[in-house]
């Protein structure tokens, strides 16, 4: 007889109660969630067929472009792919990793988007499109970065820690980090969870005004929002004025915060984007207001199927992070003797990242060349985009825009559900009609 | 030379959009602004050395991310006056709403009567004199810079303080977790004084209390949560 292990207290679970009780304290760590999800494999395309007109593989044209803050912005952003660099600050991130990750998205022809710590000379540098995040921290925020931005973020949550704020622990806390914050070095910073000058939709709605009047009207105004309720917190973004809503689902990462956090707060992005997409079509807006969705996009095909359900665009930060070589098996030795192995190590809070992305140590920051780093970005961003294409052109789609959630099916009950398209081989959207 | 702009008859936009478009060394060095009603977002992200008189009450972040500037609000002020101003000179003549100062990192911001709950919340290195009494949770998460209240404090005061002081001249409510009273030592004093003489308020040093940061989360230990 072989030994019986409980399906409740797994290995994972057993080790978590025994750390608990050793340390007295919760696990805080980075990256996103790491439970299975009902996710985009989930689902599947079902590609043209009699009924549909497929486009020939790569020569005819399915364009990638979007324009992004076309509701009331004087200068709307025009991305050449509907694939942007999420919002990852200086402090979490290496000046480095910033820069590569400015190269690489400008290389594409996207944006990439500052973090909770201030934008950086580097970083505005080299990102012809830059997103300046108006975070409630408000750490390093100032008029004149403000103009120089392309766009503002405002941030009211995010995927991995939806109502949480946000943390940098002191060991990643340099001179020049501290600086930008206006705070001692060493310490552990806390970002607050709630902004601190408005409360509720009616208050956004003239923050989004005094915004629009330091800026002239000029710059699209992002409202960012953790995926929980997205149908009530995408109309209230509408109400508020938001030019752009971006809706991360609990896949997405952060540098650091408490496990119980991640893996427990928010829902998934597949759950999120029909109800945020339900509330812009609801007010007239679908395509008018832009919808960009994060968590978990990991290939062309995770960026096809989010357009197909509704969104504008996705954003990307794990998988930038990953294509600039973090959890490289290259560095498995040093891996190891962290305790971890590459593809688990999540301690970016720690700043001892092997690959000197989530670092503020400057021997281990200065092994990320940002050139070469830029680099991979861009190749990594191009097959998305290729990928979202083949896709696209195989169910007759000239731009990728026109995939619709008519060219999906589910392979899961769960998966039918949440994205609202029919259980593969029948015409059963569970929550939308009757089993037939 | 003084230019007159008066609400009734001209936009908001088009007055921030003056401020915002006046050359360096204008001669238009002194703006007054007539019938303001409560308006939000007036006068925000001037960049110049100027001065602006605002002649009635301001709504919401009136003289928000001002650089530079000189401006007086002649009635009461909304939420979030003087925001994230850099430097330069905001002086309410009446009471202020929540979030007075809010994230501010630089100049003085002087209010004559009252100011409600978390008047310089997220304060980066204003300084911030009020006349009167201040509101709940004032100083929340405050990192850099000075409050003085020459009235009494509401609740929770510094809650979650940084390296931010508050100099308290009435009574005070409950301190926020981490902020504790301090002694008033000569420098203190001296610090305080300038910042009175500054703002014009005749009031002695040794009335006043201090508050600062105990510095027990500045480095995150399970027996100091709250």
């Amino acid at each position: 007889m072989g030994h019986r292990f409980s399906a409740t207290f797994d290995q994972h679970a057993l080790a978590e109660i025994r750390r608990a009780a050793a340390t007295g304290i919760y696990d805080i760590r980075g990256a996103g969630t790491k439970r299975h999800l009902p996710h985009f494999d989930d689902l599947l395309f079902l590609g043209a067929s009699i009924s549909r007109y497929p486009l020939e593989g790569y020569r005819e044209t399915c364009a990638t472009d979007v324009w992004l803050g076309t509701r009331h912005a004087t200068k709307p952003i025009h991305l050449k792919i509907p694939i942007t660099i999420a919002g990852m600050s200086f402090g979490s991130l290496s000046a480095q990793a910033k820069e590569a990750l400015g190269r690489g998205a400008s290389l594409a022809g996207t944006s990439t988007t500052t973090g909770d710590g201030g934008m950086t000379p580097e970083e505005r540098g080299h990102s012809s499109i830059l997103v300046y995040q108006y975070l409630p921290s408000r750490y390093g925020m100032n008029p004149d970065d403000l103009r120089r931005a392309d766009a503002i973020e405002i941030v009211v949550g995010q995927g991995a820690k939806p109502g949480g704020g946000g943390m940098l622990l002191g060991q990643k806390i340099s001179d020049r980090v501290a600086e930008m914050r206006n705070l001692p070095k060493g310490i552990d910073q806390r970002s607050a969870c709630r902004h601190p000058d408005w409360t509720g939709p009616d208050d956004l709605e003239i923050k989004i005004e005094e915004l629009r009047e330091i800026t002239d009207y000029e710059k699209p105004i992002y409202v960012k929002i953790g995926a929980t309720r997205p149908y009530y917190d995408v109309a209230l973004a509408v109400k508020s004025g938001a030019d752009v809503v971006v809706l991360d689902g609990m896949q997405g990462g952060t540098a650091a915060t408490q496990d119980v956090f991640i893996e427990h707060v928010g829902i998934p992005i597949l759950a999120a984007i029909r109800p945020a997409v339900q509330a812009l079509q609801d007010l007239g807006q679908h395509r008018k207001i832009q919808l960009i969705v994060s968590g978990g996009i990991r290939n062309g095909a995770d960026v096809a199927k989010a357009l197909a359900l509704g969104a504008d665009a996705v954003s990307i930060g794990t998988a930038a992070l990953v294509a600039l070589g973090d959890n490289d098996p290259a560095y498995e030795a040093e891996y190891q003797a962290l305790g971890t192995t590459a593809g688990a190590y999540d301690d970016w809070q720690e700043g001892r990242d092997p690959a000197g992305i989530t670092t503020q140590d400057p021997v281990l920051a200065a092994r990320l060349d940002p050139v070469a780093g830029g680099r991979r970005l861009a190749n990594y961003l191009s097959v998305l985009t290729l990928e979202a294409q083949t896709i696209a052109r195989a169910c007759g789609k000239s731009h990728l825009h026109n995939l619709e959630p008519e060219d999906l099916v589910a392979l899961t009950i769960e998966a039918a559900a949440m994205a609202r398209v029919p259980l593969a081989g029948t015409n059963w959207i569970p929550g939308a009609n009757p089993i037939g | 030379m003084t230019r007159v702009i008066d609400l009734r008859v001209s936009s908001r936009r088009a007055l921030n959009q003056a401020l915002h478009d006046l050359p360096d060394h204008t001669n238009e060095t002194h703006w007054t602004i007539r019938n303001p009603a409560g308006q939000h977002a007036l006068a925000v992200g001037i960049d110049a050395p100027i001065s602006v008189s605002i002649e009635g009450h301001a709504g919401y972040y009136c003289a928000g991310m001002n650089k530079h500037a000189t401006i007086d609000i002649h009635g009461n002020a909304g939420v979030g006056v003087g925001e994230n101003m850099m430097s330069g000179r905001v002086h309410v003549h009446g009471d202020a709403s929540q979030a007075a100062g809010a994230t501010a990192h630089g100049g003085l911001l002087i209010i004559d009567g009252n100011a409600s709950a978390r008047c310089g919340i997220s304060m980066k290195g204003v300084r911030i004199v009020v006349k009167g009494s201040i509101g709940p949770m004032s100083a929340f998460m405050a990192q850099s810079g000075t409050l003085v209240a020459l009235g009494d404090a509401g609740d929770a005061l510094g809650d979650s303080i940084y390296e931010a002081r508050i100099y308290v001249r009435g009574r005070t409510g409950t301190l926020g977790a981490d902020c504790c009273e301090k002694p008033m030592r000569d420098e203190h004093h001296a610090d305080l004084r300038a910042l009175l003489d500054e703002a014009g308020v005749e009031a002695s040093t040794h009335d006043f209390r201090r508050y600062g940061s105990a510095r027990r989360l500045y480095n995150f230990h399970v027996d100091n949560a709250y």
